[in-house]
C-alpha cells in the first residue's frame, strides 16, 4: 500500500488542480468572453434594474398577469429558522412537491386549484400543467393553452379586448426544438413584460 | 403517447449507436497508447505528471496491484473531499457565506461522490460554497468517473489476454482517461451548454425585482462546467436542488437531449473498446443489443405509464398524461425518457421528480438500479457489471448444455463463478437488507413524505440507488438525517467497492488462463441465441430477488390507485 502513497498523493493533487480548479475556472473566463449574457443567468433588465432571468419563472398572483406553474419551493420560516414555509418561485431553493400518485394532499390541492380556475373561465377545459407542480418549482414556461386559457381573465382586468390578448399570446409561442424536440410552450415572464409594454403604449 | 414522443426516443437511440463505433475506436486508441491527434498537446502535461509522481508508464500491475492502487487513491480522495465540506466556511470562493456542512452530512456527500454516486442529501445552492462545488465536487466527479472506465478497462484486458501476469497500470490509465478523453470532452460541451443558457460565473446569486414588485433571489454559479462532467461521467450530483429539472441546469429540449446521450456516449462506446480489444467487434456489439432490448422495454413501460396519466388527476377530469414534477419544455416523453436513461446507466440525474411519477413509472427505474445498472450502466461500471452477468450467463448455459463453459476461448471455472455471484449478490443484500432495517427501526418511519405504499417505495427507492451508485431519489424521503446519512453511505461504499474488487479478480484469473481455440463445441456468443440468455439471466436473477419487494411498493400502489384509493400522512 505504501509504495502507492506517492503516486496516489501526486496524482491526486495534480488532477484536482487540473479538474477541480484550472478546467472550471478557464471555463469561466472563456464562457464569460464569447457568451457573457447566457453565462451571468441570462438576466432581464428593465430601466436599469434586474427583473428576472428570461429561464427563471416568477410568482405572478394579480389578475392582470398571466400566472405560471403552481411552485412548491419553500423558505426558511422567519418565526422559527428550524422550519419552512411555502414560497413559490424562491430561485434559491429549487424543489417539487414530490407527491406521489396516491397522495391525498395531492389529490386536494389540485381540485382546490382546478376548482378556482374553472370558476374563473368556466366552460373549458382547465389545463393540466396550471394544476401541477413542476419538477423544480422554476418552471419559467406554460403550455399555449395554457396561456390561452387565461385570456378572459386577463382581459377584464386590464380592460383589454380578448382578442388582441390572443395575438400577443399566440406571439409569444414557441414551438418545438427543430420540429421534435420537447414541447410547445409559452414564457410566462416574457408574456408578461410584452403585457406591460402593450398597456404602456 | 404521441408519434413526435416515439420520434424523440428514437432519434435518441439512433445517435447513440452513431457514437459507438468513433467513441469506442478513439477510448481503444487511448487505453492501448496509441497516440491519438491529442497528443501532441497533452503528451507532454501526460510525461510530467507521472515524472512528478515516480511513475513508471511502461510498469503494469497485477489485479491485486490494480485494486490497491485505485483504493489508495479513493481514500486520499475521500479524506480531501470531507475536509473541502468541513473548511468551506474559511475557505475562499464563498460568496454566499455558506456554512461548514455538518459532519454526518459531509460523510454522506463524500461517500457519495467518491463512489460515483452523487446521492444528493446536500441541498446545492442553499448548502454549498463555489468551491465546495468545482474543488469538492467537480474533480471528484472527474475522478470517479475516470476509475470506472480504467477498471473496465483492466476487465477487458483479462478478456484479452492470455497466460499474462497483468491487467495494466492504474495510473496510466487514470490518467490518459481523464486528459484524453473526459477533459476535452467537457470543455467543448460545457461551451455548448453555457450557448444554450447555463450560467458559468464565480458572481453571487442575483437580486431581482418582480414584475409584481417582489424581491427573488436568483441563484447562479459556475453550472456549466460542473454539468459537462457530470452528465458524460454519468454522475448526477447537481448544482442545484432539482437538479436537471432547474432550468439554469437543463435550460432547452436540445440541451436535454445533448445530455441523456453524454449520459450513454461513453458506456455504449466502451462496448465497442471490448470488441475491439478482444479482437471481434461483433462481440461488444452482442452485449450491447443486450442492453438494448431491456432499454427499450424499459422505456415503452415508463412513457406508456406517464402518458397514461396517475388515477388522482384523470379523476379530477384533466388530460394530458402526468405532469405534477415535470417540466412544460420538456414534456411528458422527454421526462420519461430521461428516468429510464439515468437509471439504466448509473447517472441518477433527474429532469423530473421520480417520486411524483406513476407507480409504474416509478417501478422502472427502480428495477433499471436493482438489475444493476447494466444496461449501458455507469462509465465503465455498466461494462464490468454487465460482464459479470455474462460470466453468469455463460455458467448456466455450460449447466444446462453440460459442457465446460467458455467466453472468448477463456474456460468459465468455480472461481470465476464464485466472483460473479458475490458481486451480484452484494447489491441485494444492501438494497433489500438496508431497506428492511430502516422500515423496522425506529428512526426511520418520520422519514418518507408520502404515506401508504408510496412511503415504503421512498425507502427502498434510496437504498437501491445508493447501494447502485446512482444518485437519484424519490425526493420526498428526508434523507438528511444522522440514519440516512449513515446507512446509505455504507450501501454506497459497499455497493461500489464490492462489485469492483470481485471483478477485478475475475479480471487477474481470466488474463493468467490459457487460450482454448474454438471448436464445434463452443457455444457461440455473438448471436441472438446468446443476447437471449443474457437478458433471459438478468431477468431471472432480478426478478426473483426484487419482486416481491416491487409488490410490496409500486405494485400495491398502482392496484390501490387504480381502485380510487389515496393515502394521507398522519392519518
Amino acid at each position: 500500500m505504501l509504495t502507492h502513497l506517492r503516486p496516489a498523493l501526486v496524482l491526486l493533487v495534480a488532477l484536482t488542480g487540473l479538474t477541480g480548479l484550472a478546467y472550471p475556472l478557464a471555463m469561466t473566463g472563456l464562457a464569460g468572453a464569447i457568451f457573457p449574457a447566457q453565462a451571468a443567468g441570462s438576466l432581464i433588465t428593465r430601466d436599469g434594474r434586474v427583473v428576472g432571468s428570461s429561464l427563471i419563472g416568477q410568482s405572478f398572483t394579480g389578475a392582470g398577469y398571466f400566472h405560471g406553474r403552481p411552485s412548491a419551493t419553500t423558505a426558511a420560516d422567519p418565526a422559527d429558522p428550524a422550519k419552512t414555509v411555502p414560497a413559490p418561485y424562491n430561485a434559491s431553493n429549487s424543489m417539487g412537491s414530490n407527491l406521489g400518485p396516491t397522495s391525498a394532499a395531492l389529490a386536494e390541492r389540485v381540485k382546490a386549484e382546478r376548482d378556482a380556475l374553472q370558476a374563473e373561465n368556466p366552460g373549458r377545459p382547465v389545463p393540466i400543467d396550471l394544476v401541477t407542480a413542476s419538477g423544480s418549482g422554476l418552471d419559467p414556461d406554460i403550455s399555449p393553452e395554457a396561456a390561452l386559457f387565461q385570456v378572459p381573465r386577463v382581459a377584464r382586468a386590464r380592460n383589454l379586448p380578448e382578442e388582441g390578448l390572443r395575438a400577443l399570446v399566440t406571439a409569444q409561442m414557441r414551438g418545438r426544438t427543430l420540429g421534435l424536440l420537447g414541447e410547445p410552450r409559452v414564457n410566462v415572464l416574457a408574456l408578461n413584460l410584452a403585457l406591460d409594454d402593450l398597456a404602456r403604449r | 403517447m404521441t408519434l413526435d414522443g416515439w420520434i424523440q426516443i428514437a432519434l435518441f437511440c439512433a445517435v447513440v449507436l452513431a457514437l459507438v463505433k468513433p467513441l469506442g475506436l478513439y477510448m481503444t486508441r487511448v487505453f492501448t497508447g496509441v497516440p491519438t491527434p491529442l497528443s501532441p498537446v497533452l503528451g507532454p502535461v501526460e510525461r510530467g505528471l507521472y515524472r512528478l509522481a515516480g511513475i513508471d508508464a511502461d510498469h503494469e500491475q497485477s489485479w491485486l496491484g490494480y485494486g490497491l492502487a485505485m483504493l489508495a487513491f479513493h481514500a486520499l480522495g475521500f479524506v480531501l473531499l470531507y475536509a473541502v465540506l468541513r473548511l468551506q466556511a474559511v475557505l475562499p470562493l464563498n460568496p454566499m457565506d455558506q456554512a461548514a456542512v455538518a459532519p454526518d452530512l459531509a460523510f454522506n456527500t463524500a461517500a457519495s461522490f467518491v463512489t460515483n454516486t452523487n446521492w444528493q442529501n446536500y441541498g446545492g445552492e442553499s448548502t454549498l460554497s463555489y468551491l465546495s462545488q468545482i474543488l469538492g465536487l467537480t474533480h471528484q466527479n472527474f475522478l470517479s468517473a475516470a476509475t470506472g472506465i480504467a477498471l473496465a478497462v483492466a476487465l477487458i484486458r483479462g478478456f484479452a489476454r492470455a497466460s499474462a501476469r497483468t491487467v495494466g497500470s492504474f495510473w496510466v490509465d487514470l490518467t490518459r482517461c481523464t486528459l484524453y478523453l473526459l477533459l476535452p470532452l467537457c470543455a467543448a460541451l460545457t461551451l455548448f451548454y453555457v450557448a444554450q443558457g447555463m450560467p458559468q460565473t464565480l458572481a453571487p446569486s442575483v437580486a431581482a425585482t418582480t414584475l409584481e414588485g417582489a424581491q427573488q433571489t436568483i441563484a447562479v454559479g459556475p453550472v456549466a462546467s460542473q454539468v459537462a462532467i457530470k452528465m458524460l461521467g454519468t454522475n448526477g450530483g447537481g448544482f442545484f436542488n432539482a437538479n436537471a429539472a432547474h432550468p439554469f441546469e437543463n435550460p432547452t429540449a436540445l440541451a436535454n437531449v445533448v445530455q441523456m446521450v453524454t449520459i450513454f456516449a461513453l458506456g455504449a462506446g466502451l462496448t465497442n473498446v471490448f470488441g475491439r480489444m478482444v479482437g471481434d467487434e461483433r462481440q461488444g456489439w452482442a452485449i450491447l443489443a443486450a442492453m438494448m432490448l431491456l432499454f427499450v422495454a424499459g422505456t415503452a413501460v415508463t412513457y406508456w405509464a406517464e402518458a397514461a396519466g396517475s388515477p388522482v388527476l384523470n379523476g379530477l377530469g384533466l388530460t394530458g398524461g402526468n405532469l405534477e414534477g415535470k417540466e412544460v419544455r420538456f414534456g411528458i416523453p422527454a421526462s420519461a425518457l430521461f428516468a429510464v436513461v439515468t437509471t439504466a446507466a448509473s447517472c441518477g440525474a433527474v429532469n423530473a421528480m421520480h417520486d411524483s411519477f406513476t407507480a409504474l413509472g416509478g417501478l422502472v427505474p427502480m428495477l433499471n438500479m436493482q438489475l444493476g445498472e447494466i444496461i449501458v450502466g455507469g462509465v465503465g461500471a455498466g461494462l464490468y457489471g454487465m460482464l459479470v452477468f455474462v460470466v453468469v450467463a455463460i455458467f448456466v448455459a455450460g449447466l444446462v448444455g453440460g459442457r465446460t463453459p467458455g467466453y472468448l476461448g477463456k474456460k468459465i471455472e468455480a472461481r470465476e463463478g464464485k466472483m460473479a455471484m458475490l458481486a451480484v449478490l452484494c447489491l441485494p443484500l444492501m438494497m433489500l437488507g438496508l431497506t428492511a432495517l430502516a422500515t423496522v427501526l425506529p428512526a426511520a418511519p418520520a422519514a418518507p413524505a408520502n404515506a401508504g405504499p408510496h412511503g415504503f417505495s421512498e425507502i427502498l427507492y434510496a437504498f437501491t440507488s445508493a447501494a447502485a451508485n446512482n444518485g437519484s431519489a424519490f425526493g420526498g424521503l428526508t434523507g438528511n438525517t444522522l440514519f440516512y446519512n449513515v446507512t446509505l453511505a455504507l450501501g454506497m461504499l459497499v455497493g461500489r467497492f464490492f462489485v469492483i474488487l470481485p471483478a477485478l479478480a475475475i479480471a487477474g484469473s481470466l488474463a493468467a488462463k490459457k487460450r482454448v481455440p474454438a471448436s464445434a463445441g463452443t457455444f457461440p456468443t455473438d448471436g441472438g441465441l446468446f443476447v437471449g440468455l443474457l437478458v433471459g439471466v438478468i431477468l431471472i436473477v432480478g426478478g426473483l430477488t426484487f419482486f416481491p419487494s416491487l409488490a410490496l411498493g409500486p405494485v400495491v400502489e398502482h392496484l390501490a390507485g387504480a381502485a380510487g384509493q389515496t393515502f394521507a400522512t398522519g392519518g
